[in-house]
């Protein structure tokens, strides 16, 4: 047989994978490691979630689900999205549940692009996006924020970068790895660029729940976004149930259909037992508050940390994510988080697997115990002397 | 009226903080709520001389220490008194220091009270010479612990907590 990587698709291929691999492996063996690399709670799901999901176990709810997830369950969403946003979806049509908010940002880009499509994207973000673009045949066309702006992107930078095969524009904030978020106001001006150019856009607001300063407002809320904008959202982040794979898109009827299509081939339906503890997360609002007061301490003091250590870190205002630049210690950082694992066992991302803007920076997930972030504080402190 | 509702909402999350963390500092909580050490300091010291903290203590897992202690929960039939109800037996009751708490409850009896001692015997003759005696008491019912599960929201057994992988981007 001839060599297996000849035989694997080019764009596969062509795809970077994670350069730091070899890095995480490690972080991952090291027993007494301290690690501030992780992208989820460290809450356990509430209670209540977990002992609704045994009970629908107990009672026997193992089957598949309709293509769309279950109607009770799309039900509660439409009325909780209605009383936080004021956007109303059609459970019957303008909403489907999926596996993750992962599958639902997948679905999105393979229902909407031909190839050759162009899809905005402002880095850094969330690793994902790129590579599922590239996958379903499209091109991203990056636009790079800066600690200057706090990481937002401005319209006038996405209208910049508008072609005539630009299709879509993906917004992530709350911002994964920043912490970033975007007033009204901003989010506004996006919306009339996404209107005057006729975009498309696809709105990851996964985090939307934990913000900490202001209110999260909702793209799709916006005058006219509710048609062109596939909101994307779940419930791995704001109530702590990662694990259990489950989110949602939001949009139009057609678009919902298209996407629907894709995913009754490909996942038939989110597994029974995520979507029966979903519907009781639901009526869980007081832990989601209770945990992101908790976030929100962790947050003033790991932010407080930082920049005490001369890590200088704007404030993020949403998440649970902080982004220190590292700059003043003069190594890449990818160097800086290699070397503060090996030589103090404190495992932080390096900014550059963000996107290449995301070079001299951090990220440093605050979602620990607040006895954690003072030791992981206190060993990066100890690095940074060595390193002067 | 909005300056005296936020007032409000810090006294609020610093009751809440040291309900989980007495052992905080000052300047701990200062930096998790992301106002002035003094400002901490000050609503605390209210707090403490309004007698609304009442005392900062150890949640202690005895058996785990290997410190031997009954505890009994005991149901107290009352009847009130006329003038002060139920009030003055209760605080009468609550004097012991063998007596951990004493609560008023609905239902079939009064108070509910929790007594702690060396030993079952000595427990069982507190409540048979302390309270049982007592005029305004009809009638008592003990009932000894056997094993504490949760005490002042902490789980004592060993929660499974899965391992969360180290890094996920």
């Amino acid at each position: 047989m001839d060599m297996m990587s000849d035989r694997i698709a080019d764009r596969v291929k062509q795809m970077k994978g994670s350069g730091i691999r070899e890095f995480f492996d490690i972080a991952q063996q090291m027993e007494d490691a301290i690690s501030l690399g992780v992208g989820e709670p460290d809450f356990v799901t509430p209670w209540r979630i977990r002992e609704a999901c045994i009970f629908s176990l107990e009672k026997g709810y193992t089957s598949y689900t309709s293509n769309w997830g279950l109607l009770e369950l799309r039900e509660a969403l439409s009325d909780s999205i209605y009383k936080e946003t004021g956007v109303y979806y059609d459970p019957e049509g303008e909403l489907l549940i999926t596996t993750g908010v992962s599958e639902a940002a997948d679905l999105a880009l393979r229902a909407m692009l031909n190839p050759g499509d162009e899809v905005i994207l402002h880095e850094p973000s969330y690793v994902s996006y790129n590579p599922c673009t590239v996958f379903a045949g499209g091109t991203t066309v990056c636009v790079a924020t800066g600690v200057e702006d706090e990481f937002k992107v401005r319209a006038e930078q996405i209208e910049e970068k508008i072609t005539e095969r630009t299709k879509a524009l993906i917004l992530s904030y709350p911002n994964n790895p920043t912490g970033a978020t975007l007033s009204r106001k901003e989010l506004e001006e996006i919306a009339d660029v996404a209107n005057e150019h006729d975009l498309l856009v696809i709105s990851d607001e996964v985090y939307g729940k934990l913000t900490y300063e202001g209110t999260h407002t909702c793209f799709a809320s916006l005058n006219g976004m509710k048609e062109r904008t596939v909101l994307l959202n779940g419930f791995s982040k704001s109530y702590a149930m990662t694990g259990w794979r489950l989110g949602y898109a939001a949009g139009n009827k057609e678009l919902i259909e298209a996407m629907m299509k894709i995913h009754q081939y490909v996942m038939m339906c989110a597994p029974i037992t995520a979507q029966m503890a979903a519907i009781e997360a639901l009526r869980c609002e007081d832990e989601v508050e209770r945990m992101v007061s908790e976030y929100n301490r962790r947050r003033r003091v790991m932010v407080d940390g930082l920049n005490a250590l001369g890590l200088s870190c704007f404030e993020p205002k949403g998440a649970f994510y902080t982004f220190p630049s590292i700059q003043t210690t003069g190594l890449t950082s990818e160097e800086f988080a290699k070397r503060l694992l090996l030589e103090e066992k404190v495992v932080v991302i390096p900014g550059s697997v963000f996107g290449a803007c995301g070079e001299g920076f951090i990220r440093c997930a605050y979602a620990v115990s607040q006895y954690e972030i003072k030791e992981a504080l206190e060993r990066i402190e100890r690095f940074l002397t060595g390193i002067k | 009226m909005k300056e005296e509702l936020k007032e409000k909402q810090k006294e609020v999350e610093i009751l809440r903080v040291l309900e989980g963390n007495a052992r905080l500092s000052d300047a701990e909580i200062a930096r998790m709520m992301g106002i002035k050490e003094d400002a901490v300091k000050a609503i605390i010291a209210e707090l403490e001389s309004k007698r609304i903290i009442r005392k900062y203590k150890a949640v202690i897992n005895y058996e785990k220490a290997g410190i031997e202690t009954v505890q009994a929960l005991i149901d107290v039939k009352v009847s009130p008194e006329r003038d002060t109800g139920y009030d003055s037996v209760a605080e009468r009751i609550s004097r012991f220091p063998e007596v951990q708490s004493v609560r008023l409850v609905s239902g079939e009896y009064d108070l509910s009270v929790l007594v702690s001692g060396k030993t079952m015997q000595e427990v069982a003759y507190f409540v048979a010479e302390k309270i049982a005696p007592l005029e305004q008491v009809r009638n008592t019912l003990t009932h000894f612990l056997l094993k504490t599960y949760k005490e002042h929201g902490e789980i004592y057994g060993e929660e499974g907590q899965g391992k969360r992988l180290a890094v996920t981007l």
